[in-house]
C-alpha cells in the first residue's frame, strides 16, 4: 500500500498495483479501506473517492496541521493518522468491515435496438449474435467498482470477457439517461443526458441519480448488480408508474 | 427581495464554496473557481465567507437592483459600472432601488466573484448553492443564468458600513481583488505520475510556456505548446483527479482541471497547480501565455497557511470597518 500525494489538500491510498489480475480482492480492499476511513475520525478529512484500486482522501491541510501548528508536517500526520486507520489491528475491526456485504440489486434493461444503437457493432467485433450478447450480459453478475466521470455514472466490473469491446472512435455529443454500454472490458450505466464513447446496448428506466436525495445515487460502490432484460412495453410502464409515483 | 438579470453575459452561475461530501457518488466541487476571491467579496459586503454569489465569465452582465444593497466583487480586471460611477474590484459600494450593475469586458483575466448583501438565496443541493452544469443541479435550475432571470436575495442584515452613500474608499489588498496577471505562472507539486514522463517531457514542462486553448471551460484550460510525451504507453487504472490536477492525454496536450472536473479519471497526472495558486488558474483565458514552477508540498501548506492567516487579519479588519 502506498500513500501519494495529489495536489496539496487531496492524496490517495493505492492499495493494489493491478485491478484485472483479481479485481473481486481488489474490490474487498478498496471498500475495507474505504468503510474504514469511513468510520475514522482522522481530522481535517473532507471526503473520499473510491476507484478501481484506490481510494482518494480529500483534507483540509489547516484542519489537519492544527493538530501540531506546522506545515511541514501535514502530510505526514495525515498519511500516519489514515495508515491507524486501516491497518487491521483487531479481528472487531474486520468484522465491522465484512458486515456490509452488499445485497444483489437488479436493474431491468430494454436491450432493444431502440436503445441499444452499438448492438451490431458490438455484434461485429465480439462475433456474437445480438441476442447472445443480451444473454451473456443479463446473466452475469456484477459490482460497482466506482461512481465519477459524470455525477451518478456507475462503472461496473465483472463484464464477460468475450463481450469486452473498444470504446467508438468518436464519443456521441449527447447520450439519453439510462443508457447501458459497454467501454472496453467494462460494463456502466450513465444516469445524465451526457457525451460518452461507449457502445449503447441497451436502456433502464431506472432513475440512477436524483440531486434532491441524500444519498443522490440508486447504487453504491461495492454494490452487486445483475441486469435483466425487459420488454419495451415493460420499459414504458415502468416509466409510467414512476411518473405516477 | 430580487435583482433582476436584465443581461446575463457570456456565462453567469451562481456559486458558492462547492459542494463536499458526494465525491464517492461522482459529484464534483463545483463552487467559484477562486474561493479566496468570493470569501474577500462577502466579507466586504458583510456576509459569511461561503454565501452564494455569482461568477461572472467575460462579462456582459448587467443587473438590476429591487433594494436596497451592499455590492462587492474581486477577480480579473472587468471595468464595472453602477450607473455612470465606476466600481474597482475590491471596493464596497452601497446600491438603491433602481440602481444597476454593469460588468463589461475584462481586459485581463477571465472571470470575477460578485457578493450581494444577503446572498443569493437558492435552494441548498447536497450541501451547496452551487451551480453544477454538468449535473444540471444547483444555482437557478442547474443553469447559467439568462436574460430575465429573477435572483433571489437573503435577508440583508442593515449595517453601518463605510459604504454609505456610495463606493468605499478603503479596498481589499490588490493581490487578492484583483488577482489576474498577463503573464501568469503557476506553481505546482509533483503529480502522481511524474515519473512516468521523460525528460524531456518534464523539461519542456518546466521551461516551456504553453497558451491556453478556447476549448477551455469550468473543467478544465486546455494547453497548446509542446507535446508532453510518456516514457511507457500503457493504460492507466482509472482513479481519482481534484482540481488543479495536470493530466496528459495521448495528445501530449495537458489539461489544467478546475472546479468542475469530473472526479476520476485514467490520464496520467504530471502536476498539480497548488491551492493558493488555483484563483490565478481561475483567469486563464483562451490566447494567455501560462508557465509552471514546481515548489515543494511543504511549501505549497505553508502557502495556504500563510494565506489564511492573512485573511483573518483581513476579517477583523473588515469587522472594525463596519463597527
Amino acid at each position: 500500500m502506498e500513500i501519494i500525494p495529489l495536489g496539496d489538500s487531496a492524496l490517495i491510498v493505492r492499495v493494489r498495483e493491478q485491478f484485472e489480475d483479481a479485481p473481486e480482492e481488489a474490490l474487498e480492499e478498496v471498500l475495507r479501506v474505504f468503510q474504514l476511513l469511513q468510520r475514522a475520525a482522522i481530522p481535517g478529512l473532507i471526503e473520499l473517492a473510491p476507484a478501481y484500486t484506490s481510494v482518494a482522501v480529500f483534507f483540509n491541510p489547516i484542519a489537519v496541521s492544527k493538530g501540531n501548528g506546522t506545515a511541514n508536517e501535514a502530510f505526514d500526520e495525515l498519511a500516519a493518522g489514515i495508515r491507524d486507520a486501516i491497518i487491521p489491528t483487531s479481528r472487531r475491526h474486520r468484522r465491522r468491515a465484512a458486515a456490509r456485504a452488499p445485497g444483489l440489486i437488479e436493474i431491468p434493461v430494454c436491450y432493444d435496438a431502440e436503445f441499444g444503437f452499438d448492438l451490431d457493432r458490438v455484434a461485429e467485433h465480439t462475433k456474437l449474435s445480438e441476442r447472445e450478447i443480451v444473454e451473456l450480459h443479463s446473466t452475469g453478475e456484477y459490482r460497482v467498482a466506482c461512481i465519477g466521470f459524470v455525477p451518478g455514472f456507475t462503472f461496473l466490473a465483472g463484464l464477460p470477457k468475450n463481450l469486452a469491446t473498444p470504446r467508438r472512435d468518436v464519443p456521441r455529443k449527447e447520450i439519453p439517461p439510462g443508457s447501458v454500454g459497454i467501454g472496453g472490458a467494462q460494463t456502466g450505466i450513465y444516469p445524465l443526458r451526457s457525451p460518452g464513447g461507449w457502445n449503447l446496448i441497451g436502456r433502464t428506466p431506472l432513475k440512477l441519480f436524483d440531486p434532491t436525495k441524500d444519498p443522490p445515487t440508486l447504487l453504491h460502490p461495492g454494490d452487486r448488480v445483475r441486469f435483466r432484460a425487459i420488454t419495451r412495453k415493460e420499459f414504458v410502464a415502468f416509466g409510467e408508474s414512476r411518473l405516477n409515483q | 427581495m430580487n435583482a433582476v438579470v436584465t443581461r446575463a453575459g457570456f456565462l453567469t452561475s451562481v456559486q458558492d464554496l462547492g459542494r463536499t461530501g458526494f465525491r464517492q457518488f461522482g459529484v464534483s466541487t463545483s463552487g467559484a473557481l477562486d474561493s479566496l476571491a468570493l470569501r474577500v467579496a462577502n466579507l466586504l459586503v458583510g456576509n459569511e465567507e461561503g454565501s452564494a454569489g455569482l461568477e461572472i465569465t467575460l462579462g456582459g452582465l448587467q443587473l438590476r437592483f429591487e433594494d436596497e444593497r451592499i455590492v462587492a466583487w474581486c477577480g480579473g480586471e472587468f471595468d464595472v459600472q453602477i450607473g455612470s460611477r465606476a466600481l474597482p474590484a475590491g471596493h464596497v459600494a452601497r446600491l438603491q432601488d433602481g440602481d444597476e450593475l454593469k460588468f463589461a469586458r475584462a481586459q485581463t483575466g477571465c472571470r470575477c466573484w460578485l457578493a450581494i448583501s444577503g446572498g443569493i438565496d437558492v435552494p441548498v443541493i447536497l450541501g451547496s448553492r452551487s451551480t453544477d452544469l454538468r449535473g444540471n443541479f444547483g444555482g437557478i435550475e442547474g443553469r447559467k443564468l439568462r436574460d430575465g432571470d429573477q435572483l433571489s436575495l437573503g435577508e440583508f442584515r442593515r449595517s453601518e458600513t463605510a459604504a454609505t452613500g456610495g463606493i468605499s474608499s478603503w479596498t481589499a489588498p490588490h493581490d487578492w481583488a484583483s488577482p489576474a496577471s498577463p503573464h501568469p505562472n503557476l506553481r505546482f507539486i509533483r503529480g502522481v505520475d511524474w515519473n512516468r514522463f521523460n525528460d524531456v517531457a518534464i523539461e519542456r514542462f518546466t521551461h516551456h510556456k504553453f497558451t491556453v486553448s478556447s476549448d477551455s471551460d469550468r473543467m478544465g484550460v486546455r494547453l497548446d505548446g509542446a507535446e508532453l510525451k510518456r516514457e511507457d504507453e500503457t493504460d492507466l487504472i482509472s482513479e481519482a483527479v481534484a482540481p488543479g490536477t495536470i493530466q496528459v492525454p495521448p495528445s501530449g496536450k495537458p489539461i489544467l482541471l478546475l472546479g468542475d472536473c469530473q472526479t476520476i479519471g485514467g490520464y496520467p497526472k504530471i502536476a498539480h497547480v497548488i491551492t493558493v495558486d488555483l484563483g490565478i488558474a481561475a483567469q486563464l483565458r483562451a490566447g494567455d501565455g501560462v508557465r509552471f514552477f514546481e515548489v515543494s508540498l511543504q511549501d505549497a501548506h505553508r502557502l495556504l497557511m500563510e494565506r489564511e492567516r492573512d485573511l483573518e487579519r483581513f476579517r477583523i479588519g473588515v469587522s472594525l470597518q463596519r463597527s
